[in-house]
């Protein structure tokens, strides 16, 4: 299989069919959580998509240049939740520069990247059991980590944006008193969950 | 309620009940989805978390006020990675189905909402018992919301109730709710029902204070 196939295929796989929110269960506080306005969920989207791309990157090379020769692979966790918690901070003063609105938007979340279970989620599946794409085995390298974070997260602003649309509309329709907030929201995810459920199998 | 004097035993029943990091502040909502396909794993994952909450509010307890204002998350992370890494190593050497099972949502505990904003709400403001029991409850609830979630889901999705089968040969079980669609609909009808209940009990309490005015 070419180079692009596979990498489309790897798309596929892991915003539709492997989807962080529906089907992996990463990232859900997030979700639910900022998910009121297409604006500010597009904004979390993006700074997560950041996030993860350079966690993936710096995680890797740390766990296979440094940990794993001296034989220190046991404190994978604490090293990376370690560096993501630099990346957040870094993430957090460049948007407070840059955009001060979507920083007010985004308010007590964005610290809370660090502690999105999406962005750690996927630096240990990157030092995990290898995956099978198109009949072929795929082993992480650099370039596959760094690019299943990136689409991970396109999963996950995917999902955030769809959710944050159906939530925009649901503001002024009646729902029962004990379902408002997350109830209703939970439900909402599992009836979208099913329709992600509908891709199982491709670029399997 | 907030005026009262905190005792170990207020705090516990807070976790519990009032405050369930599950039911009623809903953090955590990753592991709960994740670990409630079987009571079992859900069992595993609640006193696994436990373990971790009252290890880390023991300790940041303890040094709370040797921690710099600025640093201290950082802080709190690192203290709450090293009981996961125990808890990791422990499971694996002595629970490996449960292991298993749960997968990469052991290590996943760090970045568990519950056991930071404890860390950040109660064990760096409180002494090291009542932290201990505000661990213990917390915990607690959390184990107790989520085994009600795995249970209802293990009795649709397998028909049975912690590995035991309930209905016999002709039960049809209901698979959505066991795979991954299922975690969100079951979790959020559950909610749904201990808010109804909840709501219900606010409101009694309103109308009888509002007698005793009267």
């Amino acid at each position: 299989m070419s180079g692009i196939a596979k990498v489309l295929l790897f798309m596929v796989n892991c915003v539709l069919t492997n989807n962080f929110i529906f089907s992996r269960y990463l990232g859900n506080c997030p979700f639910l959580g900022v998910s009121n306005k297409v604006e500010t969920a597009t904004g979390m989207g993006l700074a997560v998509t950041f996030v993860m791309g350079l966690a993936s990157l710096f995680t890797y090379l740390i766990y296979t240049y440094i940990l794993v020769p001296l034989g220190l692979s046991y404190l994978s966790t604490i090293v990376f939740i370690l560096v993501i918690a630099s990346l957040v901070q870094i993430v957090e003063m460049f948007i407070k520069k840059s955009s001060p609105s979507l920083y007010k938007a985004l308010g007590i979340y964005l610290p809370l990247i660090t502690t999105n279970c999406a962005v750690l989620g996927v630096c240990l599946l990157n030092i995990g059991s290898p995956i099978t794409i198109g009949g072929e085995v795929l082993e992480f390298n650099l370039l596959y980590s760094v690019l299943n974070g990136i689409f991970g997260a396109l999963g996950f602003l995917l999902a955030i944006v769809l959710m944050a649309g159906v939530r925009e509309r649901l503001e002024t329709s009646k729902i029962p008193d004990c379902l408002k907030g997350f109830s209703s929201s939970l439900i909402i995810a599992g009836l979208m969950s099913v329709a992600f459920m509908g891709f199982a199998g491709l670029g399997a | 309620m907030a005026k009262k004097e905190k005792t170990v035993s207020s705090v516990f029943f807070n976790g519990i009940l009032n405050e369930n990091p599950t039911l009623r502040l809903v953090l955590g909502i990753c592991p709960t989805l994740a670990s409630t396909t079987s009571a079992s794993n859900a069992v595993g994952m609640g006193l696994a978390a436990t373990f971790v909450l009252v290890g880390s509010n023991v300790v940041i307890s303890l040094l709370r006020n040797i921690i710099p204002d600025k640093i201290r998350i950082p802080a709190f992370v690192v203290i709450i990675c090293t009981f996961v890494t125990l808890v990791e190593m422990l499971v694996k050497a002595f629970v490996p189905a449960l292991y298993a099972s749960l997968g990469m949502f052991i290590p996943l505990i760090v970045v568990n909402c519950i056991i930071l904003a404890r860390a950040e709400a109660f064990a760096s403001k409180n002494g090291v018992l009542l932290s201990a029991a505000d661990g213990l409850g917390m915990g607690a609830g959390f184990t107790l919301a989520i085994t009600v979630i795995g249970i209802v889901r293990e009795l649709l999705g397998n028909g049975s109730v912690f590995g035991l089968s309930l209905f016999g040969e002709g039960f049809e079980p209901m698979l959505l709710s066991i795979m991954a669609p299922g975690g969100f609909l079951v979790f959020g009808l559950v909610l749904g029902v201990a808010n109804y209940f909840m709501n219900k009990a606010e409101k009694k309490k309103t109308e009888e204070k509002g007698v005793i005015r009267a």
